[in-house]
């Protein structure tokens, strides 16, 4: 089981409030986004664009204290976010004045 | 409910306006989708009901959502705007070519036969199509493709489609206006299109015979003449008796022919509405005063619209989705600021009256009128 925090306007569209927790095989970037978005499809779109896949400019990834966001997709997630001690937080980054 | 129920985008929500046929006592409603821009908001002809909204962020990206309970409640809708074929490239302000990139919807217009089909004009500009109520989006790809699209570029708010007028005697007929392209039109339900931009004179564009290039801001036409296509052009207001093939000026005494919507009166197909601005630079009404001017001759001669609205220290702008009349006995006019505030007129424009004054800035105006 792998904890994700979503920013407030994705929990809004979303519906949920605090955490949400996925299952996925693979513990990647890629295998946590194909989850939270075959669990919440009203998400697609909103995280990585649709039509490239990549995550969109002003969303990051982090965990552990770790900015995630430049990492490969399919690069393995860090232990304690596999183990579910830590969250994979999904950010909208400060931007806009 | 017999009444008036008015969609309002805006930078950071959309609100729900409604009231009586009086148009005197109004209830606001809470924000809805609050944060995101809601570029627009429209309903079904079909079924008052229906409602469809445009939801979108420079983070987030694009969300579609649908209403089947006149905005109680919504649902989120398919946001899956993919490019029909090879996108291919269009003109970037300095001159370059760049790949067609979706960005937004600008513009949905929900069909007035059908109530499970809805068109939507996006940046990068393309029509899409909804025959099933937004579940799913195919491209009318014979815009983009028609020959022109490389020409096309951006004006300053982006390279939008903002503009569709269905022809409600005509299903085969559709026009679209682009920024800044200019206006096309199709005869076959959208297999083929044209540009029709005859008569459109444009500074910057050294032939006047450009077929485009033209920066339309708004398209208005009353549902009885198909045929007369009023436009609020970047500069200049003109008018098409022939459908779109030649366009005449009919600014005549306007303080600035600079603006951004344009609104036919529901039952006076003569009568049509503007607001002027200062300029393309000075995005604010001349003199500090907001006036909406009138013309009941299809252009040419206006008179203007204060009674009620601020004639000093005032320096909003109004946007091109943001005027919009309902159709009861005394036809109402209603516009939106960029300083959020939102305007009734219940008598064609004798008298205003705020309905509210302190929304986010408003990026679109619809009304629907209940029976």
């Amino acid at each position: 089981m792998i904890r994700v925090v979503l920013p407030a306007h994705l929990r809004q569209l979303a519906r949920c409030e605090g955490e949400i927790q996925i299952e996925t095989g693979a513990p990647t970037q890629r295998a946590v986004l194909d989850a939270v978005e075959a669990a919440y499809p009203m998400l697609r779109g909103t995280i990585r664009d649709p039509a490239s896949g990549k995550r969109r400019p002003f969303v990051r990834f982090f965990a552990c204290e770790e900015d995630l966001s430049h990492d490969s997709p399919d690069a393995p997630l860090p232990e304690e976010v596999v183990n579910g001690r830590e969250p994979f937080l999904v950010i909208g980054a400060m931007a806009g004045g | 409910m017999t009444g008036v129920r008015v969609l309002v985008g805006t930078r950071k929500g959309a609100f729900i306006l409604t009231s009586d046929e009086a148009r005197r006592d109004w209830k606001v409603s809470e924000a809805h989708f609050p944060g995101w821009e809601i570029y627009h908001v429209a309903g079904s002809p079909v079924d008052p009901n229906r409602l469809y909204a445009s939801q979108s962020s420079g983070w987030f990206g694009q969300v579609m959502q649908r209403s089947d309970d006149g905005g109680i409640s919504w649902n989120p809708v398919s946001n899956d705007f993919t490019y029909a074929g090879v996108p291919g490239s269009h003109q970037w302000y300095d001159g370059s070519l760049r790949p067609w990139e979706f960005k937004r919807v600008w513009h949905l217009e929900p069909s007035p036969s059908d109530v499970d089909s809805v068109y939507a004009g996006v940046e990068d500009a393309a029509l899409f199509h909804s025959a099933d109520g937004g579940s799913s989006w195919q491209e009318i790809r014979g815009l983009r493709e028609h020959g022109s699209g490389a020409q096309w570029q951006p004006g300053a708010g982006g390279m939008c489609l903002h503009t569709i007028l269905l022809d409600p005697h005509n299903p085969q007929r559709i026009m679209v206006a682009i920024s800044a392209a200019g206006v096309f039109r199709t005869d076959d339900a959208g297999a083929s299109w044209r540009p029709v931009n005859k008569g459109l004179l444009s500074d910057g564009i050294p032939s006047p015979a450009a077929e485009v290039g033209h920066c339309v801001h708004n398209l208005a036409m009353h549902p009885s003449r198909p045929d007369t296509i009023y436009m609020q052009k970047h500069w200049d207001v003109m008018r098409s008796k022939d459908g779109g093939e030649n366009w005449d000026e009919v600014s005549g005494n306007l303080p600035s022919d600079f603006g951004f919507p344009i609104s036919v009166h529901a039952h006076e197909p003569d009568t049509i509405y503007v607001v002027p601005i200062t300029s393309d630079s000075h995005h604010f009404p001349p003199d500090g005063k907001l006036r909406v001017y009138r013309s009941r001759t299809g252009g040419d001669e206006w008179e203007p619209l204060t009674n009620g609205l601020p004639q000093q220290d005032c320096y909003v702008n109004v946007l091109r989705d943001a005027m919009a009349v309902d159709s009861l006995a005394d036809c109402g006019i209603y516009f939106g600021t960029t300083g959020g505030q939102v305007y009734v007129s219940p008598d064609s424009g004798d008298s205003w009256a705020p309905i509210v004054r302190d929304l986010p800035a408003v990026l679109s105006v619809q009304v629907q009128t209940l029976s």
